[in-house]
């Protein structure tokens, strides 16, 4: 009776996994897919998506790394409620409304999608650095102080390692959102896997529309489970093994 | 000052968007939490269950949010129900799943093991423990929970706009489609404000609804 329990999951995720494929071959997405002129048009599509998830998320890391780290300096430190109250209100802003507001004001095109897009991906990733960076113990700095660091050794050596696995979650959190909100980038004309799945939506055709949604959903899982995988890579041994 | 004449001209249409809106937020939220908390409390009672309960909740949560309308339209299609607001009401309800489902979980468990022993040592049976100790203490955070997946549920729900669910997204929607900039901008402005508007509402309830002790403890701690 245990094992079977046991098993069960498996079986479940298994019997899912066979359905899930019987239920693309009947809506006729493999066909979709494999379709000569439909292939060219997928790869491009999703050159189109990754494209703009890369240019993005690499400016907002970078910008949102410098705001976090800049907002914990001493000199800047009594900003660091402002900001964080506006971080946090340009997050409840939803992506629909920043892309659609963007385009309104910078017209239409990729370019107007990747500023939404960074625009949209700094929030998160500066709130966790600001986040982590503060919450590294007052007494782990004196110690580093006492042995003679600069303040820059510091951050290199001890806030930043630290913080990492907190400024991690907040890269995880702005790539999927990026990735999600990179769909939405269609409507305004920057192409994209979207371009599929508004079609698909616009004139009936479950198959178009699953040949869309289905590499997007993909892609969201496995940037999910990557960045899981950096996290590993990055976090320093002797922090993870306290999380266990 | 075209978007305020904007909103003035159709003042009826906003009002009733408006509505539809917060009946798709409302209802998704009212079933999220129906399902979540009862579901979130359960799984600290069966750990070996909360790993996996909160792995799918995190899974759904990862699929964009255009990508699930289109994985669900096929699947609701056999019901008849492919486009409008029955879908947007299933994928908002799985979506408020994660941020609920796991502040309950996170807020009971960590109620301190010292005030819940005070409690069995008082003669509270089980359920007493559960309504007079650990939900109360643990309400701040599942408060948090439902203002996370409201705040998230606006969002997804303009978006909604484009499976026919109707909404403040068919400003944006239609205002993108007619190249009309004022209606994309009255759609956008009023769907963030009305996020803005229940984030705020939703720290309100989350002070009112904390212990006044825990306040106090709050308060005393900063």
């Amino acid at each position: 009776m245990r094992k079977l329990s046991l098993k069960l999951p498996n079986m479940i995720l298994l019997s899912m996994a066979f359905a899930s494929g019987v239920a693309l071959e009947r809506s006729g997405t493999i066909v979709f897919w494999t379709d000569p002129y439909n292939y060219p048009e997928l790869m491009r599509l999703l050159f189109q998506h990754l494209y703009l998830v890369a240019i993005s998320m690499a400016i907002a890391t970078i910008a949102g790394l410098a705001i976090g780290i800049a907002m914990t300096r001493p000199s800047l430190r009594r900003y660091c409620g402002v900001v964080m109250y506006i971080v946090g209100l340009g997050q409840t802003i939803p992506s629909l409304a920043v892309l659609a507001l963007v385009m309104s004001f910078l017209g239409i095109g990729t370019k107007p999608a990747i500023f939404a897009l960074t625009v949209y991906s700094i929030l998160p990733i500066a709130r966790n650095t600001l986040a982590g960076i503060k919450s590294v113990p007052l007494s782990i700095l004196d110690a580093a102080r006492g042995m003679g660091m600069r303040s820059a050794e510091i951050l290199l050596n001890v806030e930043l390692p630290l913080a990492m696995k907190v400024i991690l979650t907040g890269f995880r959190v702005a790539l999927v959102i990026n990735i999600g909100t990179a769909t939405l980038a269609y409507l305004i004309g920057a192409g994209g896997m979207g371009d599929w799945i508004f079609s698909g939506i616009n004139m009936m055709m479950t198959d178009k529309l699953l040949a869309g949604a289905i590499p997007v959903t993909i892609m969201a899982l496995l940037a999910d489970f990557l960045v899981e995988l950096l996290s590993v890579a990055l976090v320093s041994k002797g922090l993870r093994l306290t999380e266990e | 000052m075209g978007v305020l004449r904007f909103i003035e001209k159709n003042l009826d249409q906003v009002l009733f968007l408006s509505s539809e809106h917060i009946f798709m937020v409302g209802l998704s939220l009212i079933i999220g939490t129906a399902i979540g908390v009862p579901l979130g409390i359960l799984i600290t009672k069966k750990v070996n269950l909360a790993k996996r309960v909160i792995n799918s909740a995190n899974i759904i949560m990862t699929v964009p949010s255009i990508a699930l309308f289109g994985l669900m339209m096929p699947i609701l299609a056999l019901i008849g129900e492919g486009l409008g607001k029955v879908p947007a009401i299933v994928a908002l309800v799985l979506y408020s799943q994660l941020p609920i489902i796991r502040n309950t979980y996170v807020a009971i468990k960590n109620v301190p093991t010292s005030v819940r022993d005070a409690g069995k040592g008082m003669g509270m049976s089980k359920w007493e423990l559960l309504r007079e100790v650990e939900i109360p203490i643990a309400m701040p955070v599942i408060i948090a929970g439902l203002r996370t997946a409201a705040v998230m549920n606006i969002g997804i729900a303009a978006i909604a706009a484009y499976i026919g669910a109707g909404g403040l997204g068919v400003y944006i929607q239609q205002g993108i489609d007619r190249v009309y900039p004022e209606m994309i901008i009255s759609g956008a402005l009023l769907v963030s404000l009305f996020a803005i508007l229940i984030d705020g509402l939703m720290a309100g309830v989350e002070y009112l609804l904390t212990p006044k002790g825990i306040r106090l403890e709050k308060m005393l701690a900063r």
